[in-house]
């Protein structure tokens, strides 16, 4: 098996019709633990996972997943907005074994345990679309962790979930680092990248602006822009 | 009572009567029509869902050429097949003209593009959904043209609806390759046709209350199963 890391990119760029949504990006990943990427709207952030992915290519520069070839099916993906079939739960969280060609069978069996991983056992048989927001993102981590990957990657996972049900989600991800996934995620919520995070990955203007260890970040950024946002963002920094 | 009156009560004593000549023309019908439309779902839908899934040169102009197909006019393709199945056609060697085979070969003909179409459709907004996503988890393009079928079952239900209405409904194509030979080729719009020009409206009227009566019958329950469905699974 050839190895995925580390994610090596170098003076990546994205210049897709003019616009230039990241310039010069140099970033290197290990395979160990959750990086959370950091930004504000707009900053490219979704853009990055969708290349780390292998569903957008850069215009210019290098991405390099380890020595392998290029993204298979190691590398998986969870959505902002996850598609569900119009069929059951138990149908929808097989999905990615699907892909791979397991079996009907396997995937049955499979999909049953991974219910009870995530909480949502007794919604095995009801439809998928009848699923709450906060359901049908667990059900998306599921599907993706059921797969087994060496990477995950999140888009904003926990994007418009009340406090339970984000906690949920990070409880989920946890676990999927722990089974020794490598996670790579972005949410605009700074609480969570503390708790979460590994290392940051602070994204601006097209670049990676700083790249440290997650204590590091929050208590001495270096770059002014991550300081700016970190004032600006902190919960504990809006007054009200 | 008027003509029209006596001729309606006497359509539906011919109805109630089971007449054997209307029982046998129903039956050859509803054979025909719906062997073809089964052989065009088998085809059609596929074929529509295989048009739908990927990026491919010339894609819009394959939906614009299935979508003009749709509108293809039974009599061409009467006179299509009629010289395929014909003595000297490229078919000629199986000898199907005027028999129930060749009214099927032509009425597939018919339903096939219509099918394909509505499944074209149907199955490429799905997919305009679920790309990336699929994409994300690898999806091969059969898997997921197979996966994309079954996430659109219950909408596909209205191709082969069509499909239904289609066949049952035209009588230029099966008139010309069928012949409208009694006991053996007449179906119920060929002889509606017939007994129209004949006289024998008693005859045409019961034949045409049967295949309204089919018609809003398939539709009805095509939608009730539309209704439990969306309740399901929407
Ligand atoms: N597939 C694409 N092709 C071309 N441009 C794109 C594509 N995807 C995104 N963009 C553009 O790239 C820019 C950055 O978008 P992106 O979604 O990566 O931002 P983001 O950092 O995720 O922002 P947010 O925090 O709002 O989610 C946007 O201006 C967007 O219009
Ligand atoms: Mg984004």
């Amino acid at each position: 098996m050839s190895a995925l890391f580390p994610l090596e990119l170098a003076a990546v760029s994205f210049r897709p019709n003019g616009q230039e949504v990241l310039r010069g990006v140099d970033l290197s990943l290990g395979g160990e633990g959750i990086t959370v990427v950091l930004g504000p709207n707009g900053a490219g952030k979704s853009v990055l996972l969708r290349m780390l992915c292998g569903l957008l290519q850069p215009t210019g520069g290098t991405l390099r997943w380890g020595s392998a070839p290029g993204p298979g099916r190691e590398v998986a993906m969870v959505f902002q907005h996850p598609m569900m079939l119009r069929d059951t739960v138990l149908a929808n969280v097989g999905l990615g074994l699907k892909a791979h060609g397991v079996s009907r069978q396997d995937r049955v069996a499979r999909g049953h345990a991974m219910l009870a991983r995530i909480g949502l056992t007794d919604r095995a048989g009801q439809s998928a679309r009848q699923l709450s927001g906060g359901e049908r993102q667990r059900l998306a981590l599921g599907r993706a962790w059921l797969t087994r990957p060496r990477l995950l990657l999140l888009d904003e996972p926990t994007a418009s979930l009340d406090p339970s049900g984000v906690e949920a989600v990070e409880r989920i991800i946890r676990e999927i680092r722990t089974d020794g996934t490598k996670v790579v995620m972005t949410t605009h919520n700074l609480g969570q990248a503390t708790r979460l995070a590994d290392d940051v990955v602070f994204l601006a203007d097209g670049a990676v602006r700083e790249h440290a260890p997650v204590q590091r970040f929050f208590a001495r950024p270096v770059s002014p822009e991550a300081r700016l946002f970190i004032k600006g963002e902190l919960p504990w920094h809006v007054g009200f | 009572m008027g003509g029209l009156g006596v001729a309606f009560l006497e359509a539906l004593d011919r109805l109630f009567r089971l007449d054997a000549q209307v029982v046998e023309i129903i039956a050859l019908s509803l054979r025909v029509s719906l062997t073809a439309v089964m052989l065009g779902t088998l085809m059609g839908l596929p074929l529509g869902a295989a048009m739908a899934v990927g990026r491919y040169p010339g894609k819009q102009a394959a939906a614009v050429v299935v979508n003009a197909l749709m509108g293809l006019p039974a009599v061409v393709v009467g006179v299509v097949v009629y010289l395929a199945l014909s003595r000297s056609g490229p078919l000629g060697g199986l000898g199907l003209l005027y028999s129930p085979a060749a009214m099927v070969v032509a009425q597939v003909v018919l339903v096939l593009p219509l099918m394909a179409a509505i499944a074209r459709q149907v199955v490429e907004d799905a997919w305009r959904d679920y790309e990336e996503e699929l994409a994300a988890m690898r999806f091969t393009w059969g898997t997921a043209v197979v996966t994309l079928l079954h996430d659109c079952r219950h909408s596909l239900l209205v191709a082969v609806l069509a499909g239904v209405g289609r066949a049952m409904s035209e009588v230029g194509a099966v008139m010309i390759v069928g012949g409208n030979i009694d006991h053996s080729t007449r179906v119920m719009t060929t002889a509606i046709a017939l007994e129209t020009s004949k006289g024998d409206l008693p005859l045409a009227l019961a034949l045409g209350m049967v295949l309204l009566a089919v018609i809003l019958m398939v539709n009805g329950l095509a939608y009730g199963l539309r209704v439990w469905a969306r309740g399901r699974f929407e």
